[in-house]
């Protein structure tokens, strides 16, 4: 049972109404969310996540070459595209035993650098923050933005607004300042990323090998000065997100409940370190610990594990509630890893998708997606891990860890600090992200924008590494390489919104089997064969409503803040019955929960 | 494929602007649940020329205001509330909109039951999800305007390919080549994948501005491409064209020089990235060492793999241009060195030799002390 404990207080008879919202907005790809909400005890008691939209990626890539995987699996998402053409050539470069020159790898590290400050300040800005803008709380807490007009902000004296309505009134869509503004720094941070990756988001330069990014001095210049005019921008949504998020929790006590659940981790690391790097697998758990983001397992608080080879042997695609045929009876494709591990038939590796469309039953199955999970050794279980919509298990895995230390970053096994240089109005600024109490949706919502200062800090890093390989004359960006007849590779990577895996099988030259694993399957994933929910079904199951509308005019903000604060990447949706939601059941059972 | 043979029956030659009624207000329906990835969306808010916000916000002349609902960008929490013009539209009661379809359209036809391949929102009778399909049989007819946004929307692209599950096509397979929207305008393809952002937002706008009545309907080639963007190929437009033509090719990815010896399919692709660049100027494909996969064209990706393989016809061309290449490389080379030498008359010695001679000056010789 990974499932977090429902709350038992002293309660009402229920009054159970279904809601849902099909399609959700602001997010990427198709997700439905389906609820029962018990408005007498303001408590959502369950929540099924619904993908609807199935394409087949590991069906048509059977038979093909194996060099083309980069290529066609960017298209897997049209936000994140650029992670997995960087995850598929990880995974060739260990089928081919190939390594790239340690330019290419600082210029992808630059473009992953870039793809990270883009994609969470459009979502943050644009698309998150509209659900805590002035418009959107005038019409769900008006008590709130009350208070928020007559809250003095903390942190005025870095982003300059008075009050904590006044931010919140600079993200009202299309129309606020900061709003307009993260467009705009969302337009720079892609141009840098297509210097280093050539266009956004299916990126032109990057090869298994390296890249053909050429690396003249005036391509670093490019990206160095871009780097330098939204370095203020970034310091100051840091001070914004922190005065909005600590205002809520001062406003709504008990809010840290909204979207909490068990902290249950995951983070396959991100940005190879050059000087250790081979992309071997049986060293895989030596230069994934050289990552610059450090990949981890967090149960409870506690770090699991940092090995990529447990992580990778870990993992299990489970159904239960997903819209594919079992393949268990079908022939694995690797029994041993390259270190003698077994691998299970549930493993990536050894998956075969067989989709099956069918109607859609609540009680049966009711998704696209399957349910990836992790199996815990040490209790048995199979864990439904989130990413915490990536930021928020990036920073927890780091600081745990305790092991990166560069000129820009430094951990303190209970935080992260991140330095950012002078900017044009603001000083040298070092930010420090702690570990929080919850894994809940303002947790995960306020490390983005601590997330963006790393990458943009690490940025200046690997410029500087990449600029002295350029001045040193050492421009190879590209290594020749041969496909073999018979290969396996993976590769881990931390895609925008968390853990990103991808699993190739080569024979006779061709791929055999193409299995990636991005981080959106983990976070909304269908209830699995055990019963487990899935994280997003999780972590609104058993939350409390706080918005001030009832069941007649319920908009369902606090539903919609812990979903998106997962930074959903589906093609899903969620629609409302408002006003004429059908009442269920009226019952006195004390608890109701999910007890599934 | 240039521009020479982009023009058949259903493309339109410019005609001259004239008076006739347009709208002053329009809706866009944007419907991203084909077989897609939303990237023609995120693409979209790339551009700056003109940006989503200037045209939602009313900045340019002359444009009809638009009401945007594209399931992004939507302030909507979602749900029914995000569904409301969508429905209107799909009774009849929604004013001329402009239909955008983003991603491949799946072939329902091959599912036995009641499975889907994608969907978008609920059937409110029966709670049932809407497929994509049906909403496309829906409101195409109804719509002013209809607009298919990136390769898979135009042509079926990736997800498409040989050995797929969905049956996938593009949104003309599905509605017909000869299909005519409300505005009597064939579909209006913007390929890409994902689309040039500038690329899309142009479109849009020459199609609101013909929306407004003050522009012709956008000129199309024969796959319903605008001319002006899709004429010409990237190898027309490419900086590393000189090196082809000076039969210099690059052998691995380390090299500046032209890339269809290792997979560019530019000769043969209708694209204007390499000229263009991504966004803002910036970037690109073969021009910033990234080789062309063809990904605007309609046999995309089948007719382009393997990625990095030479393709067909390269051999042949390559072959044929190195004789005439090195000559021709060696007369630059010769005449380079001229070229980058200093005349004799830069110097800073007590005379004037840049033959200067004020003749008409009595009792001087030559030159000026």
């Amino acid at each position: 049972m990974t499932a977090t404990e429902a709350r038992a207080a002293g309660r009402k008879p229920a009054q159970i109404v279904d809601m849902s919202w099909d399609p959700i907005t602001r997010i990427i790809g198709n997700l439905g969310i389906y609820t029962k909400i018990d408005f007498a005890n303001q408590e959502v008691v369950d929540c099924r996540s619904t993908s609807s939209l199935f394409r087949g990626y590991s069906v048509f890539m059977k038979g093909k070459d194996p060099r083309d995987a980069g290529f066609i699996t960017s298209r897997i998402c049209g936000i994140c595209g650029d992670n997995h053409t960087t995850c598929s050539n990880y995974a060739q470069q260990m089928a081919y035993g190939v390594k790239p020159p340690p330019l290419a790898e600082h210029i992808t590290n630059l473009g992953e650098a870039a793809e990270y400050m883009f994609d969470h300040t459009i979502f943050q800005d644009n698309l998150v923050f509209v659900d805590f803008c002035e418009a959107m709380v005038k019409a769900t807490n008006p008590g709130v933005l009350a208070r928020a007009e007559r809250t003095q902000a903390p942190r005025g004296d870095v982003h300059g607004y008075r009050t904590v309505a006044d931010i919140m009134r600079a993200f009202n869509p299309f129309e606020g300042e900061v709003y307009k503004q993260a467009l705009k720094v969302s337009r720079v941070t892609r141009e840098m990323f297509c210097l280093m990756e050539g266009r956004h988001v299916h990126p032109s330069t990057l090869y298994p090998g390296g890249v053909g990014t050429m690396p003249t001095p005036s391509l670093f210049t490019d990206y160095l000065s871009r780097l330098l005019h939204v370095v203020d921008f970034v310091k100051k949504a840091v001070a914004m997100n922190d005065d909005v998020f600590d205002f809520f929790y001062e406003a709504l006590p008990g809010y840290e409940q909204v979207g909490l659940r068990r902290t249950l981790l995951a983070c396959w690391g991100a940005w190879q370190n050059p000087d250790v790097v081979d992309y071997r697998y049986d060293t895989m758990n030596t230069w994934g610990k050289a990552m610059y983001v450090t990949p981890g397992i967090i149960v409870d608080g506690r770090l699991r594990t940092n090995n990529l080879v447990d992580i990778n042997l870990g993992l299990r695609i489970l159904l239960g509630s997903s819209y594919y045929e079992d393949w268990t009876a079908e022939e694995p494709f690797v029994t041993h890893d390259p270190l003698g591990n077994p691998v299970d038939i549930r493993h990536p590796w050894n998956q075969t998708t067989l989709p099956h469309p069918q109607k859609r039953d609540f009680d049966g199955n009711y998704s696209w997606v399957m349910s990836p999970r992790w199996y815990d050794q040490e209790s048995g279980d199979h864990l439904a891990l989130d990413t915490g919509g990536g930021p928020l298990a990036r920073l927890w895995s780091t600081a745990l860890s305790n092991i990166v230390d560069t000129p820009y970053i430094k951990t303190t096994g209970h935080s992260v600090r991140i330095t950012l240089p002078k900017g044009e109005s603001l000083p040298e600024t070092t930010l420090e992200w702690h570990i929080p109490k919850w894994s809940n949706t303002i947790e995960r919502d306020r490390a983005r924008p601590y997330f963006i200062a790393y990458a943009a800090a690490m940025a200046f890093q690997f410029l500087e590494e990449a600029t002295s390989l350029v001045r040193a004359g050492n421009t190879q960006v590209f290594t020749n390489f041969e496909v073999p007849d018979e290969a396996i590779g993976c590769g881990f990577h931390e895609a925008v919104r968390g853990v990103l895996s991808h699993h190739l099988v080569i024979r006779d030259k061709k791929i055999a089997n193409y299995h990636p694993y991005p981080p959106t399957p983990w976070n909304a994933s269908p209830r699995d064969h055990y019963g487990t929910p899935g994280p997003y079904e999780d972590a609104v199951q058993g939350q409390p409503i706080f918005e001030e509308n009832g069941p007649d005019d319920f908009k369902g903000v606090d539903i919609m803040r812990t979903v998106r604060s997962f930074d959903p990447c589906l093609p899903c949706g969620v629609h409302m019955y408002l006003g004429n939601g059908k009442t269920l059941t009226t019952t006195h059972t004390p608890t109701y929960g999910s007890q599934s | 494929m240039t521009i020479d043979s982009g023009t058949s029956r259903v493309s339109q030659e410019p005609e001259a602007a004239r008076e006739r009624p347009g709208f002053d207000e329009i809706s866009i329906l944007w419907i991203s649940e084909g077989m897609s990835c939303d990237g023609d969306t995120v693409s979209m808010t790339a551009s700056d020329q003109p940006s989503i916000e200037d045209v939602v916000l009313g900045l340019i002349p002359g444009l009809p205001k638009v009401n945007l609902y594209n399931k992004v960008l939507s302030p909507s929490l979602g749900g029914e509330d995000y569904l409301v013009p969508f429905r209107a539209a799909a009774r009849g009661d929604l004013g001329p909109f402009i239909l955008v379809i983003e991603g491949s359209v799946p072939n329902q036809n091959i599912i036995e039951g009641d499975g889907y391949w994608t969907s978008f929102g609920n059937d409110q009778e029966t709670g049932e999800p809407l497929t994509l399909n049906w909403w496309i049989d829906q409101l195409a007819p109804r719509a002013w305007a209809v607009v298919a946004v990136g390769t898979c929307a135009t042509y079926g692209g990736i997800h498409a390919m040989a050995g797929n599950p969905t049956g996938s096509m593009g949104l003309a397979d599905y509605l017909g080549w000869d299909f005519r929207s409300q505005g009597a305008l064939p579909i209006v393809n913007v390929p890409g994948c994902p689309i040039q952002p500038e690329n899309f937002m142009e479109t849009l706008t020459w199609v609101l501005y013909h929306a407004a009545g003050s522009a012709p309907p956008p000129p199309l080639d024969h796959m319903l491409r605008p001319q002006w963007l899709f004429g010409r190929t990237v190898h027309e437009g490419c900086d590393r064209a000189a090196y082809y033509e000076q039969g210099d090719f690059s052998r691995d990815y380390n090299s500046p020089k032209c890339q269809v010896k290792i997979g560019c399919w530019g000769p043969v692709v209708n694209c204007n990235v390499p000229k263009r660049g991504w966004m803002a100027g910036i970037g690109g494909c073969p021009n910033v060492g990234g080789i062309c996969i063809g990904c605007t064209m309609p046999g995309f990706p089948d007719a382009f793999m393997p990625f990095m393989d030479e393709p067909t016809g390269g051999s042949l061309s390559s072959v044929l241009i190195r004789p005439y290449g090195a000559f021709i490389r060696r007369m630059r080379g010769i005449t380079s060195m001229a070229v980058n030498k200093e005349p004799r008359w830069r110097h800073n010695r007590d005379e004037l030799t840049s033959g200067y001679d004020p003749h008409w000056r009595a009792g001087r010789e030559s030159g000026v002390r």
